[in-house]
C-alpha cells in the first residue's frame, strides 16, 4: 500500500478523500486493522492550541507623505514596542514585547496584562491599532515623527512569522522548593503542589509524525485560523532527542517555523495571554496534515497518550540552573488523569494547552480537506531528522578581551 | 427554613470600628464561616463569609447588616468567567483552592462553578489568557 501527495489532493479535489483526526485514527485502526486503515485513510488531521513563544508578526506600513523612515528609530503599538531595525517601514511585532512603561516584575510577581501577543490579537480581530513612531529624518525621508492608527485592513503586508512553534514534547513543570514560583509554565505551588505541562500529545502534529517523514519545510498547515506554511525547522530544533523504540522522543525534540498572511486568520486562534511573574505571549492554534502515503506513516500517527512519555522537571532550580536532573518520566495518559505520582507523592496536574481547541483545529482542517478547499502540499525539503545529528548548544560564556 | 448564602460585605471606612458582625450571631442566631476578610483601619474593607440560618432571621440578619452602613453583594457575581477568552487550558484548577474548575472528562473543556467560588482571586491573575474576572 502506497499512494502520493498528488494522488491524495486528486481525491481531496474530487471531494473523495478520507480525512479524519488523529485521535479518530487510533480507533479506526484498533477496529479493522493497521493494514486496513491504512489502505481507507487518505489524511490524518492534526491540531495544538498553546502559549508558543517565539511568535512575532511582521509588517510593512506604507508610506507617509512626506516619507518617514523608521528604521533605525522606534516604533510603538499600543505602547508595546516594535523592532525597527529592518528597512524604512518595514516592522516586526515580538509575542512577548512589553510597553516600556510596564513595571514588569518590579512589583512581583507582574501581571503582564498587555504586550506583544495581545497586540497581534487585536490586529487580527480588525481593532485599530495606535501607532506612535519616532524617527532621524533623512534628505529622502524627511519626517521624524508620526502619530497615528492603524489597521490590518489598510496596510500592505501582515505576516504570522513564528520562530519555534509546535514543540514535539515539553517538560513537565514542578516547584520542589518553599516558595511559590511563576514561569512560563505557569505558577507552580511549593513543596511539589502542582504540575504543569503543555502539550496536546496524541493530537499534537510532531507526535504523529516523530521521524518527520511527511512534514518538511513547504507544508501547507492551519495557522491561527487561517492557511500557513512550515517556512523552516523551529529554533532549537533537536531531533537527537532521546527516543522510544517507536521513534517518539521523550524530551522536547523538534519545532516548527511558521509563516502564514495574518490578514486571514482569526483572533481566536490567536490569543495574547499573560504568564503571571514571566510575560506575555501569544496563544497559537496549529493544525498540520499528515498524508497516508505508506503503512507506516499511518502507524505512526496511532501514537496514544499511554506511548508518549514527558520528563518532570523541577523549574525552582533544575531548570534555572540548567542542570539536566529530571524527577520521573510520565506519560500523557497519567498527566490527563489529573493526577501523576512522583517520589510517592500525588501531585495534581494541569495542562497549559488547550485540548479542546487542539481537537477543534483537527476537526478544522478535516473539514477543510474533505471540502476541497485544502489541498496538501508537497514539501520541498526534509526537515533535519535524527541523522542530522544536531547537538543543541548551550552559550557557554567566554570573558571579553 | 434554612438558608446558607456566600456573600461579599463591603465596610465603608466609618463602620470599620464597630463590632457589626457578631451581632449577627448575638442577636439572630445566625452562623457564618468567614471565607476572606481584607480590613484594615483608615480603609475601606471586604469581608466574604458564609451566612446560615434560618430564612426569616438571615433577612433580618441582611437588614440589620445593610442598616449598619455596610454594602452587600451576593458571592456568585463576583468572579466570572468572559467564555470569549477562554481557551480551556486548565492553568486554574490546580490553582483554585475549593476545587471550583473541573474538567468534563470527555472533552477536556474546563467547567467553572462559581457556587464553589470564594473569590480569592488566586485564578484572576494565574489565567493565561486571563478570561477570568473580577465584578463588583
Amino acid at each position: 500500500m502506497a499512494r502520493t501527495i498528488a494522488e491524495i489532493n486528486e481525491k481531496i479535489k474530487k471531494g473523495r478523500a478520507v480525512v479524519v483526526t488523529a485521535e479518530e485514527v487510533i480507533g479506526i485502526a484498533r477496529k479493522k486493522g493497521v493494514a486496513a486503515a491504512a489502505k481507507e485513510i487518505d489524511v490524518v488531521t492534526t491540531g495544538t492550541f498553546g502559549p508558543m513563544c517565539s511568535s512575532s508578526a511582521y509588517m510593512n506600513l506604507g508610506h507617509t507623505k512626506p516619507r518617514m523612515k523608521v528604521g533605525g528609530g522606534r516604533v510603538y503599538l499600543n505602547d508595546v514596542p516594535a523592532y525597527t531595525g529592518v528597512a524604512a517601514v518595514d516592522i516586526i511585532l515580538g509575542a512577548t514585547a512589553m510597553p516600556d512603561d510596564d513595571p514588569k516584575n518590579k512589583i512581583y510577581p507582574g501581571e503582564f496584562n498587555y504586550g506583544g501577543g495581545h497586540v497581534i490579537e487585536e490586529l487580527v480581530a480588525g481593532k485599530d491599532i495606535r501607532m506612535i513612531a519616532s524617527g532621524y529624518g533623512t534628505d529622502c525621508y524627511p519626517r521624524k515623527k508620526l502619530e497615528t492608527l492603524i489597521n490590518i485592513n489598510t496596510i500592505n503586508e501582515a505576516i504570522l512569522f513564528n520562530l519555534r512553534n509546535a514543540y514535539q514534547n515539553y517538560n513537565v513543570a514542578v516547584n520542589v522548593s518553599s516558595r511559590m514560583i511563576y514561569t512560563y509554565m505557569g505558577v507552580l505551588k511549593p513543596r511539589l503542589g502542582n504540575a504543569n505541562f503543555c502539550s496536546a500529545g496524541q493530537l499534537a502534529p510532531l507526535l504523529n509524525d516523530p521521524l518527520y517523514k511527511t512534514i518538511g519545510i513547504g507544508t501547507r498547515i492551519f495557522l491561527g485560523g487561517g492557511v500557513g506554511y512550515v517556512a523552516w525547522h523551529g529554533t532549537q530544533h533537536n531531533p537527537s532527542a532521546p527516543r522510544t523504540k517507536k521513534g517518539v522522543p521523550t524530551r522536547g525534540a523538534g519545532t516548527l517555523a511558521v509563516i502564514g498572511d495574518l490578514k486571514q486568520m482569526k483572533a481566536k486562534w490567536l490569543v495574547g495571554t499573560s504568564f503571571l511573574g514571566y510575560g506575555a505571549t501569544l496563544t497559537v492554534g496549529i493544525g498540520v496534515p499528515i498524508p497516508v502515503l505508506n503503512e507506516e506513516i499511518l502507524e505512526y500517527t496511532l501514537v496514544t497518550d499511554a506511548d508518549i512519555l514527558a520528563p518532570v522537571v523541577d523549574y525552582s532550580d533544575a531548570y534555572p540552573n540548567r542542570k539536566p536532573d529530571v524527577l520521573a518520566e510520565v506519560s500523557y495518559a497519567d498527566l490527563k488523569s489529573g493526577k501523576i505520582n512522583v517520589g510517592g507523592k500525588d501531585i495534581p496536574t494541569a495542562s497549559l494547552s488547550s485540548y479542546p481547541g487542539a481537537v477543534e483545529i483537527a476537526t478544522t482542517l478535516k473539514e477543510w480537506i474533505s471540502s476541497g478547499r485544502f489541498l496538501l502540499s508537497e514539501p520541498v525539503a526534509p526537515l533535519p531528522g535524527v541523522e542530522a545529528g544536531i547537538k543543541l548548544k548551550a552559550l557557554e560564556e567566554r570573558p571579553l578581551p | 427554613m434554612k438558608v446558607a448564602k456566600k456573600i461579599v460585605l463591603h465596610f465603608p471606612q466609618q463602620t470599620i470600628d464597630k463590632p457589626v458582625v457578631s451581632g449577627l450571631i448575638r442577636e439572630f442566631g445566625l452562623d457564618f464561616n468567614i471565607l476572606k476578610a481584607s480590613i484594615s483601619p483608615g480603609e475601606e474593607g471586604l469581608m466574604i463569609m458564609e451566612l446560615t440560618g434560618e430564612q426569616k432571621d438571615y433577612n433580618r440578619g441582611i437588614k440589620y447588616l445593610r442598616e449598619a452602613g455596610l454594602e452587600i453583594q451576593y458571592l456568585s457575581q463576583d468572579v466570572w468567567r468572559n467564555d470569549d477568552r477562554c481557551t480551556h487550558c486548565g492553568a486554574c484548577i490546580a490553582m483554585c483552592p475549593t476545587r471550583a474548575f473541573t474538567l468534563e472528562e470527555k472533552t477536556r473543556r474546563v467547567l467553572f462553578d462559581n457556587s464553589k467560588c470564594i473569590v480569592c482571586e488566586l485564578c484572576v491573575r494565574a489565567c493565561p489568557p486571563r478570561a477570568m474576572e473580577l465584578k463588583f
